[in-house]
């Protein structure tokens, strides 16, 4: 399996990590182990960022930065001027000026606002950040953003949290083929197959958090993610040999036609 | 078009009927349906889905930890005045009750945040009764704007005003508003609120959409059970949340069941909701809005509140007091009973101790709380359940 490459930083592993959701900072942690996962994000409006060390608000304490890239995200935020309010503070607080932007007005779908998040990605992008924007599946932005200096792009599969799959697969398949930066599925994967199916479709890596974290045994369940998403790209490394409707036999009718005897 | 036009046209009666007599096809009908409607959550709550009430419950912790996982955000509530210009029947703090009352000075209101905030706390909710005098929108926003620094999330249970006055609390740093209904009988609203602004119904009703309007975040509704028919009085929150969410569409929002405690006034519940019926209710509204946010107080006790978070729980309190100062002692020493708006110095007579050097009489709380027990002992709780206890859920900088 190749490396990716985000912004010249290298991971081993295509599965990145959600840290939202888990029954407690501990199982959370246990899981980002049996994931095998290099990058993780993290809610900023969940974390510390006064540098107090705050003990109610401290799951940043269970993510060894040594072992993860620290991705903090900007969950909360519902317009481009909050985005970018909260990465620079994330970043000031002595995180990673890496950022997963994330602007989602409406709380129920949870779906990414596409002007405040280009206007966000425009201003972070000058600021110097690394900026990866959680987008719908719509290729024309996924362009616009690649444009603007993004160093990749996350569409969704479908809504967060909601174990739907690739119910975007199209959208999906041109916004991988148009795109000049590494494509994270960041949404909507339920289970190990759906992740196998991204990566087996050419996206770069997916985003997996409530599947994991919801589970009745989150490590297994990381581990079994961690499996599906090898077997998905060593697959799409290989070539999958195209679908047909029809059976193809081993013993072609024509077959004598190449034999010694012709 | 406001929810006062869409609660109007809403056909009450029938959906009424339908609770009462839905039949078990209808049930089964519901159950099966994927995206549930008003009529099916109607069938939910009737008596012919409460042979189903262990399914639901099941199907309703599976919802909710799917939208929202393993946690719960934990909140209190700090009570800044008891002083209020409303009667109303079931409620202590009612104008004519003769209680001791307060109204806690900036300082005082940031030594209580400051205790909570040790316990824990990073999301508070500023409650006060409905008193132009005593609390002002000016006043709310101060509280709002010295807590902000350190407290990130605050929201406001306080009489209902115009968007212009939110606007103010929005901008130092406010995201949420709560404001229940209480009953949304009109005959029985009418009744039971006999002086004051709160009387009227339509006021009211609308006060999300213009909180929604000044820019908060987070709307908390909800109906106070036992004041009306409680299968009418969930119809009617749940559609008012139905329309919530597509009208007010960037906000998060929260229903509270709360039912109706012992207080000051002696009012006795007309219609209790009992315990089964409140888990049926809570299960049934998981169903039909699984993304609301469904909030569980220190109104119902401990055994009940073990067994209710894990069905569907999203935010929950712990440790509160009801009464103004009640979490440090702040606001001791100007405690006083209030007549036609005017503050009167306690006396001997009035059954408290004289004015002046060593008073310490603290002011009268809502309503009895039910859980006692400690908000470290409750995210202890959490954890042997299953859940990460979440304090701190929101950033000033969002709302900076």
């Amino acid at each position: 399996m190749s490396e990716l490459v985000i912004a010249g930083r290298r991971f081993t592993s295509r599965l990145f990590l959600g840290t939202g959701k888990f029954p407690s900072p501990e199982s959370m942690r246990s899981a980002l182990a049996a994931s095998g996962t290099e990058m993780v994000t993290v809610a900023l409006r969940r974390a510390d960022l006064t540098g107090r060390k705050d003990p109610f608000a401290n799951i940043l304490e269970f993510i060894d930065p040594s072992r993860y890239l620290l991705l903090p995200n900007t969950s909360g935020a519902m317009t481009a001027e909050e985005a970018v309010r909260l990465a620079r503070l994330a970043h000031a607080a002595g995180l990673p000026k890496w950022v997963k932007l994330e602007i989602h007005p409406d709380p129920r779908y949870l779906l990414p606002d596409p002007i405040e998040t280009l206007l966000a990605a425009e201003q972070l992008v000058r600021e110097g950040f690394v900026v990866l924007p959680y987008i719908n599946a719509d290729p024309v932005l996924a362009k616009r953003l690649q444009e603007v200096g993004t160093a990749a792009v996350m569409p969704l599969g479908s809504p967060i949290g909601s174990h739907r799959g690739l119910q975007t697969r199209d959208q999906l398949q041109i916004i991988i083929e148009q795109a000049i930066v590494p494509v994270v599925i960041d949404a909507g994967i339920g289970a190990p197959s759906h992740a196998a199916e991204a990566l087996e479709l050419g996206a770069d890596a997916v985003l997996v958090n409530t599947a994991i974290a919801v589970a009745s045994d989150p490590d297994r369940m990381a581990a079994a993610f961690r499996q599906a998403v090898e077997a998905g790209r060593t697959a799409f490394e290989l070539g999958l040999v195209p679908a047909t409707r029809g059976a193809s036999p081993t013993s072609p009718l024509t077959g004598f036609l190449d034999g010694p005897a012709a | 078009m406001s929810f006062v036009a869409a609660f109007t046209a809403l056909p009450m009666d029938s959906l009424q009927e339908r609770a009462r007599t839905a039949t078990r096809a209808d049930v089964a009908r519901a159950r099966a349906a994927s995206r549930l409607s008003l009529a099916d959550f109607a069938t939910l709550i009737s008596p012919a889905a409460a042979g189903d009430l262990e399914a639901l419950c099941r199907r309703s912790q599976a919802v909710t930890r799917q939208r929202f996982g393993r946690v719960i955000r934990l909140f209190a509530p700090l009570y800044v005045s008891n002083e209020c210009i409303n009667n109303c029947a079931y409620c202590g703090f009612s104008r004519d009750n003769p209680i001791l009352r307060v109204t806690l000075n900036i300082p005082e209101v940031v030594r209580e945040a400051r205790a909570l905030a040790d316990q824990g706390f990073r999301n508070l909710l500023l409650v006060a009764g409905e008193h132009p005098k005593f609390v002002a929108a000016g006043y709310l926003t101060q509280c709002v704007a010295a807590l902000h620094e350190f407290i990130p999330s605050l929201s406001l249970e306080v009489g209902p005003m115009e968007t212009a006055d939110y606007r103010p609390l929005v901008q130092a740093g406010a995201e949420g508003l709560v404001v229940y209904q209480e009953t949304y009988d009109r005959t029985g609203y009418e009744e039971m609120h006999t002086a004051g602004p709160k009387r009227d119904f339509d006021w009211r009703l609308e006060c999300p959409e213009r909180a929604y309007a000044a820019g908060f975040r987070r709307l908390g509704i909800g109906a106070l059970f036992g004041l009306g028919d409680w299968q009418r009085e969930a119809l009617a929150v749940a559609a008012h949340a139905e329309y919530l969410m597509k009208h007010c569409w960037k906000a998060q929002l929260t229903v509270s069941l709360p039912r109706l405690r012992p207080c000051a006034g002696e009012f006795q519940p007309r219609t209790p909701l009992g315990d089964r019926e409140l888990v049926q209710l809570i299960a049934a509204l998981r169903l039909f809005l699984p993304d609301v946010g469904l909030v569980l107080s220190t109104r119902e006790p401990a055994g009940l509140r073990d067994g209710l978070f894990p069905l569907g729980i999203t935010h929950a309190s712990a440790g509160s007091h009801t009464e103004p100062g009640g979490y440090t002692g702040a606001g001791k020493d100007t405690v006083h009973h209030t007549v036609r708006g005017r503050i009167q110095e306690l006396t001997e007579a009035s059954g408290a101790k004289l004015p002046g050097a060593g008073r310490q009489t603290a002011a009268t709380g809502q309503f009895e709380i039910a859980d006692e027990r400690s908000p470290e002992e409750i995210a202890r709780l959490l954890r042997q359940l299953g859940y990460e206890p979440v304090w701190k859920d929101w950033d000033a900088a969002l709302t900076a």
